[in-house]
């Protein structure tokens, strides 16, 4: 059996008496695509930042890659790369300058090639001299995407990565990451609010509420296990009255 | 450590430099302005100077050695300013690049900043004010490398109190060199200022630079090696001090989310 992208046991991160995220377990395979669903404040970007290495957890292990994270960060850092909607790239470089210094702190080999494949892939060819803080939004929100794939990731962490983009883009979007876990056996943790992109897209979901995951499974036959005709009808139950489902769940 | 995840952090100060003329000009236009007026002002006190020593050396020389420390040191936290700026330690603290390696491209931007700005002034002290700094020959290297040293020091503690206390620390950083500027001896002797000031100055690996400065100009007290090697010492124990402090504090923000989140004008 293959190596698992991503596994998480028993990850906590507490402030002071505040449990920001309880307890929390869970495997990303290769090739397989996660939705990680939750109302604001579940704690989504808490966990994914604990995968990032940007917030030390109060307990739990992360393992990328096999790699854990905790005793060889840069080693797992390797094979992990994110993109964010709220996390821009710096302004005052140009899309080449951006990609080509992230290049060399992921080590990428023949890295004008990449770079060059990637702004193809993403159609930002036209930018590569422009500033970034001058793309609109949908193109920084590319940008992202093609940063985020630039080290042939093994996991890949989206936070939010279509929230700024049209229909059409967004679909191209994820036709790509896509294909990233199809050909490339990439493992992707996607954290959306958008449940018909989540629908389309993920293999399996998992549903945070007050830091604990509630539920797990396919989001194509949850809704239905849990007498909700839709992922979105689950999401705002999840959101409004997590205890009842919890309930139902045991 | 790797170094193409260091030269990763100098090449993107390079991109920033190279598309910014006012990021180039900032590598210069000051330190052209102090060798001018202090230049001047030189000459002007050698016009009644009744001792007979030329002051150009004196004063001009303590304003190049200043200026380079300055410069050295800004050029640390200038680069990390960069990263508070444009609120990208979460696209970097995601890559592999490790703490130790981030201050080792933020001290090697640095090198090459402050040299480029140690040239400018050294041309120009010596075409238009006849300073004959070369004249010291190698004698003048272990003054520059406490100075160095000390700014690196002085750089990587001020990144580590910004890193901490959040942008709206920054301000309290530019103002450093003037702080220290008083106990350093810069323009006098240290035994102008009374003796507990005294007992500060003597911390300040700068204090032993600019004392045996002035010894070395004025002749017939032979090379101070021993208040150098001192001030070498003590410089070398603050780099070693302040990366420990950035580093720990690096370690903080990261238990606390504050990298993550780093964007609040925050001094609390």
């Amino acid at each position: 059996m293959s190596m698992k992208a991503l596994a998480v046991k028993g990850l906590c991160k507490k402030y002071g008496e505040t449990v920001a995220v309880d307890g929390v377990s869970f495997d990303v395979n290769p090739g397989e695509i996660v939705g990680l669903l939750g109302p604001n404040g579940a704690g989504k970007t808490t966990v994914i930042n604990m995968v990032l290495g940007v917030l030390e957890p109060s307990t739990g292990t992360v393992y990328i890659q096999g790699v854990d994270l905790a005793v060889s960060r840069s080693k797992a850092l390797e094979h992990a790369n994110f993109a964010a909607a709220h996390v821009p790239l710096p302004g005052n470089l140009t899309v080449f300058q951006n990609l080509h210094v992230l290049g060399l702190l992921y080590g990428v080999m023949d890295l004008p090639e990449r770079i060059k494949a990637l702004l193809k892939q993403f159609d930002l060819e036209g930018f590569r001299h422009t500033k970034c803080g001058v793309l609109s939004s949908g193109e920084q929100a590319r940008l992202c995407l093609a940063k985020a794939m630039l080290n042939r990731p093994r996991l890949l962490l989206l936070d939010e990565p279509t929230a700024s983009l049209d229909p059409s883009i967004a679909r191209d979007i994820r036709a790509n990451i896509r294909d990233l876990a199809v050909q490339e056996g990439a493992g992707v943790l996607w954290a959306s609010h958008n449940m018909h992109e989540v629908q389309d897209v993920c293999d399996r979901v998992l549903f945070l509420a007050h830091g604990k995951i509630l539920l797990e499974g396919d989001p194509r036959s949850l809704p239905a296990q849990h007498g909700k005709s839709s992922l979105e009808e689950l999401f705002i139950a999840v959101a409004r009255e997590p205890l009842s489902l919890q309930k139902g769940r045991a | 450590m790797a170094f193409h995840r260091m030269a990763a952090i100098i090449l993107r100060q390079y991109y920033l430099t190279r598309s910014s003329v006012s990021r180039v000009l900032s590598l210069f236009i000051w330190v052209i302005v102090d060798i001018v007026l202090w230049g001047f002002i030189s000459r002007y006190f050698n016009t009644f100077s009744s001792s007979g020593l030329n002051l150009v050396p004196v004063l001009l020389g303590a304003v190049l050695l200043w200026d380079f420390f300055v410069r050295v040191m800004q050029g640390v936290t200038m680069a990390f300013f960069e990263d508070v700026w444009s609120r990208n330690f979460m696209n970097f603290f995601t890559t592999p690049l490790e703490v130790s390696e981030y201050i080792g491209g933020l001290v090697l931007s640095s090198i090459l900043t402050s040299v480029i700005g140690l040239a400018v002034m050294l041309a120009l002290a010596s075409i238009a004010f006849g300073l004959n700094w070369f004249a010291l020959g190698f004698m003048c290297m272990p003054f520059l490398l406490i100075l160095f040293l000390f700014g690196i020091a002085l750089g990587v503690l001020g990144c580590a109190i910004v890193l901490r206390f959040g942008p709206a620390a920054e301000c309290y950083i530019w103002s450093v060199p003037a702080f220290i500027a008083p106990f350093a001896g810069v323009f006098y002797p240290l035994s102008t200022l009374p003796q507990w000031l005294q007992y500060v100055a003597h911390m300040l690996p700068p204090s032993y630079v600019f004392e045996g400065m002035r010894s070395v100009i004025a002749g017939g007290g032979g090379f101070p090696a021993v208040a150098l090697a001192t001030g070498g010492a003590l410089a070398v124990i603050y780099v070693y001090a302040a990366c420990w402090f950035f580093t720990r504090t690096y370690r903080m923000a990261v238990r606390s989310g504050l990298i993550a989140r780093y964007s609040a004008e925050s001094l609390g």
